[in-house]
């Protein structure tokens, strides 16, 4: 149903500046039609022709002067078309339809100034609502607000491009056929809205962020897509703390991302990467939209995330971080968020601060143990406490527990190399 | 958009105390004067299923699936939209010991 292919090559300007307003432009073009038609299918379909008939027009008559309003504008004459066919192909089977009529002619879409309201919120949590799987909601928010195409999707996550095309085919008829609402949630509500949106950012940041690097390009973009989507809903929701966490933590690990793997893959830990070739700009930029969150007064996980990752960036070197610090926020992080891999954290955050047997300690907690037995990062950060408080027989043992459970490559070529130097290799 | 809303819970331990009569009552009565009420039933805890297959109709003791949660009971609301079918869902007193499934009446043409 949904034209989905690739967007062509460029061959000359007009086509060019097509592409970028489609790139830039599509989630808000996007948002305002399903505000308007109450369809994802038809809104997609219509901006598509839209879209075609753009590409026949731009270049021979130049382009015009607002091009996202113009797109906007096609691409609803273009869905009362389609809606006006189809009812007359109802009509010829006398199926009148019983929920929707064609009144949409008075409702134009542009505001009185001629520009696009920007529906982008509504639409947010639209693909974000709890009713719809996590999958379904990373492929819809990249799909209808990043406007990025089917394949790139199942690209990015490792699918087929029937399996992605399916998925979201099922995400927009669940919301559909349940009654998904097109709307900000209620005060009461938006809160916890809110939240849901944050994690599917997370999501697909984080996505990209363990996508080894240079491996794919495809996957790694998603940390920059990610990185925008949450610069955007910063906008939309300027009076929230928690959005501005999330993209402070997002611009503050991407600026080591570069660095995280070294030249044959292995993951290279916070503590032996070479700090000069952070990208101090990004980490500035974090620090700052982290400042403005702060300011705010609503603490919450993001921030308190943020503020560890602006601890690392801010110390030139691994001996000089503030551990204390860490540990304390670690401390509160596990208060807002009571989860097993955040008291692992802590722990490491807690050896850093007080010595190997300090964290050891912790992770000796039977609950703790019990719950992470088969995660393969409870074993590698024992083991490396178990190292570097000379124990290189037990040592060695976690580390070999910690292969048994992992399959990424990075991260095996690390425990390998720490094994051998404990011994055990 | 109409929903019904199955109210599943563990027949075993399910009790019919005063209490969650009196809050099924102050749930009935806050959907009637919302507007959105169209019916709502306790079921009895006693199911049987039948099959016909080959034109030979086969009865079974018991529900169809053996789960955990048995369906004791249902509403059917009219909701502007499923958070709204959501939020009444949540409201149900048996939500806190068992679980509600939310399902959109499919309209016929």
């Amino acid at each position: 149903m949904t034209t989905d292919e690739p967007r062509a090559p460029i061959p000359n300007p007009a086509s060019r500046l097509l592409d970028t307003v489609v790139r830039e432009e599509w989630g808000q073009i996007l948002a305002a039609l399903i505000a308007t038609f109450r369809d994802f299918e038809l809104a997609e379909d219509a901006l598509q022709d839209a879209i075609v008939t753009a590409l026949d027009h731009w270049p021979r008559d130049g382009a015009p002067d607002n091009p996202a309003a113009w797109l906007t504008t096609v691409a609803r004459r273009k869905a009362i078309d389609r809606l006006r066919r189809s009812q007359m192909d109802r009509e010829k089977r006398a199926l009148l339809p019983r929920d929707r009529t064609i009144d949409v002619d008075a409702a134009a879409i542009l505001d009185e100034h001629g520009a696009i309201p920007d529906e982008r919120l509504r639409l947010i949590f639209t693909c974000c609502h709890p009713a719809l799987a996590s999958e379904a909601q990373v492929a819809l928010t990249l799909k209808s607000l990043a406007g990025l195409t089917t394949r790139e999707i199942a690209r990015a996550f490792l699918v087929s491009n029937a399996t992605m095309a399916q998925r979201l085919v099922r995400a927009k008829r669940k919301i559909r056929d349940a009654g998904i609402p097109f709307e900000v949630p209620a005060p009461d509500r938006l809160g916890e809205r809110i939240d849901d949106v944050l994690s599917v950012l997370y999501l697909i940041f984080n996505e990209g962020y363990l996508a080894a690097e240079g491996k794919d390009v495809v996957r790694a973009e998603l940390c920059g897509e990610a990185t925008r989507l949450a610069r955007m809903l910063v906008e939309l929701t300027p009076e929230r703390a928690e959005p501005r966490g999330l993209l402070a933590l997002m611009l503050l690990h991407d600026a080591r991302r570069e660095v995280r793997t070294g030249a044959d893959g292995a993951i290279v830990t916070l503590e032996d990467q070479d700090r000069s070739r952070w990208d101090q700009a990004k980490i500035r930029t974090g620090v700052a939209v982290l400042d403005r969150a702060l300011e705010l007064r609503q603490p919450g996980p993001y921030q308190i995330q943020a503020a560890i990752a602006a601890l690392h960036g801010e110390a030139n070197t691994a001996a000089a971080t503030d551990w204390a610090q860490i540990a304390a926020l670690y401390g509160r992080l596990l208060q807002l968020q009571p989860t097993p891999v955040v008291a692992l954290n802590r722990a490491a955050a807690v050896a850093m601060a007080d010595g190997p047997r300090a964290g050891l300690a912790l992770l000796a907690d039977p609950d703790l143990a019990e719950r992470l037995s088969d995660y393969h990062l409870y074993h590698s950060a024992r083991a490396d406490l178990l190292r570097r408080a000379g124990d290189g027989w037990a040592a060695a043992g976690a580390y070999k527990r910690a292969l048994e459970l992992t399959h990424n490559r990075g991260e095996r070529l690390y425990l390998e190399r720490r094994l051998a130097e404990v011994g055990g290799g | 958009m109409r929903y019904l809303l199955l109210i599943y819970d563990n027949e075993a331990t399910v009790e019919h105390t005063p209490e969650m009569m009196g809050a099924y009552e102050a749930f009935t009565k806050e959907v009637q004067d919302a507007g959105v009420y169209i019916v709502g039933e306790p079921l009895q805890p006693t199911a049987t299923t039948v099959r016909v297959r080959g034109g030979a109709a086969a009865n079974t003791d018991g529900p169809f699936a053996e789960t955990k949660e048995q369906l004791g009971g249902y509403y059917m609301l009219d909701c502007a939209n499923l958070d709204q079918a959501l939020g009444y869902a949540a409201k149900i007193p048996t939500a806190k010991t068992g679980s509600i499934e939310v399902r959109p009446i499919m309209e016929m043409g």
